[in-house]
């Protein structure tokens, strides 16, 4: 059914598209998730995303232009690195670091923002929106707004804005307009209500760039497909580098897009082990955390059924992890998805451990990840050292930590 | 015959416009609900749109949202909704009540649960935001069963096939949303609403209801002219918020408030002041 690992070359050219897993269907649905749960204001407009979409995908022009913005442009393919002194270190398992960290603007968000901008220009919108939590897709999104002179503005929780300050500026320098978000919880769910409200209300010339595998169909769909490229170029990079695929993929899962453009290209590599890792914030037993899958229950939100942090009553609970880029009481529903079928395994990590993975890493490699990854590498660490050093396990390091400074001075009793 | 089209019946033979209210449940507090209900039916009210409290009110414009986290503030849930429904037939078994909210707090209830209670508490309908027919299958099939009417959104941006498509599986009423935007936007045009109120009459057999953006006498006696339903609902929610410190006094000055659209919506059917039920 799948494509299995083997040495020929020509398995080595496959871009490990399974076959047999056919994800959503023509609805949008993955199993009893993802779906279009809008107002019907919106269900036109998302027919023409649709549409356009299809037109777009199946055009070797617009995939060529693709190409080139993400060649010249955002500087990939990015590379795969051997953490070879971590992995010595362990005595565990071989760690490699596929590095999102090095694309433009810092993190994998840029992978999706170039695709659905190209895509806007294709339907002639003139303005562009989006929401963001970390402000990475926020800083994405006005990076390629400003590149393609469209109008940008950007949703953001009010607590956000001011524990990123810095990509908030950043923002700003590229042209865009940040709207600071002051209902609810005044996090990136609240910043998400107010895109679409912003959407629904100029739908006519309003692109809305949603910068994970969430929302209504087909943004669960698209926004993977254009992060795809990262599990593409990590199994084709396996294979060159140690002539087999990876045993383990982890990588850290908030609305899941870094992680999803990484398993992807490998769900029907049956021998690949899948790993999401959420944020357990304060620990998932004092409620203070961001970890849907790992403590959550199905229902519907902004656009999709999918794992939700909801209370009796169906009301959405406020979320912590000291990571705002994880910090949503959502997921994308095909993480849900692949919950259920046992394809991918989710578990959570603390901010504790979490700081700590991103003080390790910082000291043994000189890479210092985004607070976002630095998720994912707690849990690799775990994991590989139960592993044999003749065994591989893949992260995804899915952004830079630069962003993070204050935070993790803060954490320590610093301040800048 | 259901509540929602005996009324919509009596309703065409008199050549009267209905006058449909929102208010959010348990805003501003929980007590003022039920007694707020009947004092807008006293004053005209022909249905009441009841508003069930979401945290993420994702179609809702400020006005509304704040009505919202107030309700949440003193944990309204959907059952609690279903009990002022409850309290309020006691001594209302003749206008209709369909509640308005998002899909979750029903999801996490249960289809089953959700229609069995909400038709034995004596709710007669549902509108549910984020919920198009291409969803709705399970939901519809179990109102249904129950009693219950669906009542389907169409807007703007919903062209002919779309609006057939609603036609098949709407019951009670349509609720044509006049403006693209959140509720309580500003500016409708009634040219378009016209127009657009056209189209859906010659796809769909059910009365046609317009909301979003009507703030006052005037442009409810203008949309009377072209619906069978006027619905307002941040104009009144909006006065509710302003006298939130002084509950006591907000079913009076609603009452009041509806009276004068009443006056004006059957000013502009060209008959005279009179109740539904009398």
């Amino acid at each position: 059914m799948a494509i299995h690992a083997d040495n020929s070359h020509a398995s080595r050219m496959e871009t490990g598209r399974d076959t047999a897993y056919q994800m959503p269907d023509a609805n949008g649905h993955f199993g009893p998730y993802g779906g279009m749960f809008v107002a019907e204001t919106l269900m036109y407009p998302l027919e023409e995303l649709l549409k356009a979409y299809e037109t777009c995908m199946a055009d070797p022009q617009f995939q060529a232009e693709l190409d080139a913005d993400l060649r010249d442009y955002v500087g990939r393919p990015s590379p795969l690195y051997h953490a070879e002194r971590w992995s010595r270190e362990l005595g565990g398992a071989q760690i490699y670091l596929k590095r999102e960290d090095l694309n433009h603007t810092g993190a994998h968000k840029v992978n999706n923002t170039i695709g659905q901008a190209l895509l806007a220009k294709r339907m002639g919108k003139t303005r562009i929106i989006a929401e963001t939590g970390a402000g990475q897709h926020g800083v994405a999104t006005a990076t390629v707004a400003a590149r393609l002179g469209l109008e940008c503005i950007v949703y953001m929780g009010e607590v956000d804005v001011a524990r990123q300050e810095a990509n908030v500026y950043r923002m700003r320098l590229l042209g865009a307009e940040v709207v600071s978000v002051k209902s609810g919880s005044r996090t990136l769910k609240d910043a998400m209500n107010e895109a679409m409200r912003d959407w629904v209300t100029n739908v006519d010339d309003t692109f809305y760039i949603i910068g994970t595998v969430a929302g209504p169909h087909p943004y669960p769909m698209l926004v993977r497909d254009f992060q795809a490229v990262i599990g593409r170029e990590a199994r084709a990079q396996m294979l060159e580098r140690t002539g087999r695929l990876p045993d383990a993929l982890v990588a850290c899962v908030g609305g899941g897009s870094n992680a999803l453009g990484l398993f992807h290209p490998f769900i029907g590599d049956e021998g690949v082990a899948i790993y999401g890792v959420e944020a357990a914030g304060d620990g998932l037993e004092t409620g203070r955390h961001a970890a849907p899958l790992s403590a959550g229950r199905p229902g519907v939100l902004h656009g999709n059924r999918t794992y939700l942090m909801e209370d009796d009553d169906g009301q959405i609970m406020e979320t912590h992890s000291i990571s705002a880029g994880l910090d949503y009481p959502g997921v994308g529903p095909e993480h849900s998805w692949l919950k259920d079928s046992g394809r991918a395994t989710y578990d959570a990590v603390t901010d504790d451990e979490a700081l700590a993975a991103f003080h390790h890493l910082t000291r043994t490699e000189g890479i210092i990840p985004a607070l976002e990854s630095s998720h994912a590498l707690a849990y690799a660490h775990t994991l590989a050292a139960t592993m044999r050093p003749d065994q591989s396990v893949l992260v995804n390091l899915s952004g830079r930590g630069d962003k993070d400074m204050h935070t993790v001075a803060h954490h320590d009793g610093l301040v800048l | 015959m259901s509540r929602i089209a005996a009324r919509f019946s009596q309703l065409a033979d008199r050549g009267r416009t209905a006058l449909i209210p929102f208010v959010t449940a348990g805003d501003p507090n929980p007590d003022v609900t039920v007694p707020l209900m009947h004092a807008m039916v006293a004053a005209g009210a022909d249905l009441i749109e009841l508003g069930v409290p979401f945290s993420d009110p994702m179609a809702d414009g400020p006005v509304i949202q704040r009505a919202t986290e107030r309700a949440l503030a003193q944990g309204v849930s959907l059952s609690r909704v279903l009990e002022m429904v409850r309290d309020f037939r006691v001594q209302d078994q003749e206008t209709p009540v369909v509640l308005m909210g998002y899909l979750n707090p029903i999801e996490v209830m249960g289809y089953t649960a959700f229609s069995e209670q909400a038709s034995a508490a004596g709710v007669d309908g549902a509108l549910i935001v984020d919920l198009p027919p291409e969803e709705g299958h399970d939901l519809i099939a179990m109102m249904r069963d129950c009693g219950l009417d669906l009542v389907n959104l169409i807007a703007p941006t919903s062209n002919p096939g779309r609006i057939a498509r609603i036609g098949q599986v709407a019951s009670g009423f349509v609720y044509y949303v006049s403006i693209k935007g959140v509720t309580g936007a500003a500016h409708l045009d009634v040219s378009t609403i016209a127009d657009k109120v056209g189209q859906i009459r010659e796809r769909i057999q059910l009365p046609v209801g317009v909301g979003f953006g009507i703030r006052d006498a005037e442009t409810a006696a203008q949309v009377a002219k072209v619906a069978d339903a006027v619905i307002v609902g941040s104009a009144i929610v909006g006065r509710i918020e302003s006298l939130a410190e002084t509950p006591e006094r907000i079913p009076e000055t609603i009452a009041g408030f509806l009276g004068d659209l009443r006056a004006a919506v059957d000013a502009a059917d060209g008959v005279g002041h009179g109740s539904t039920s009398d």
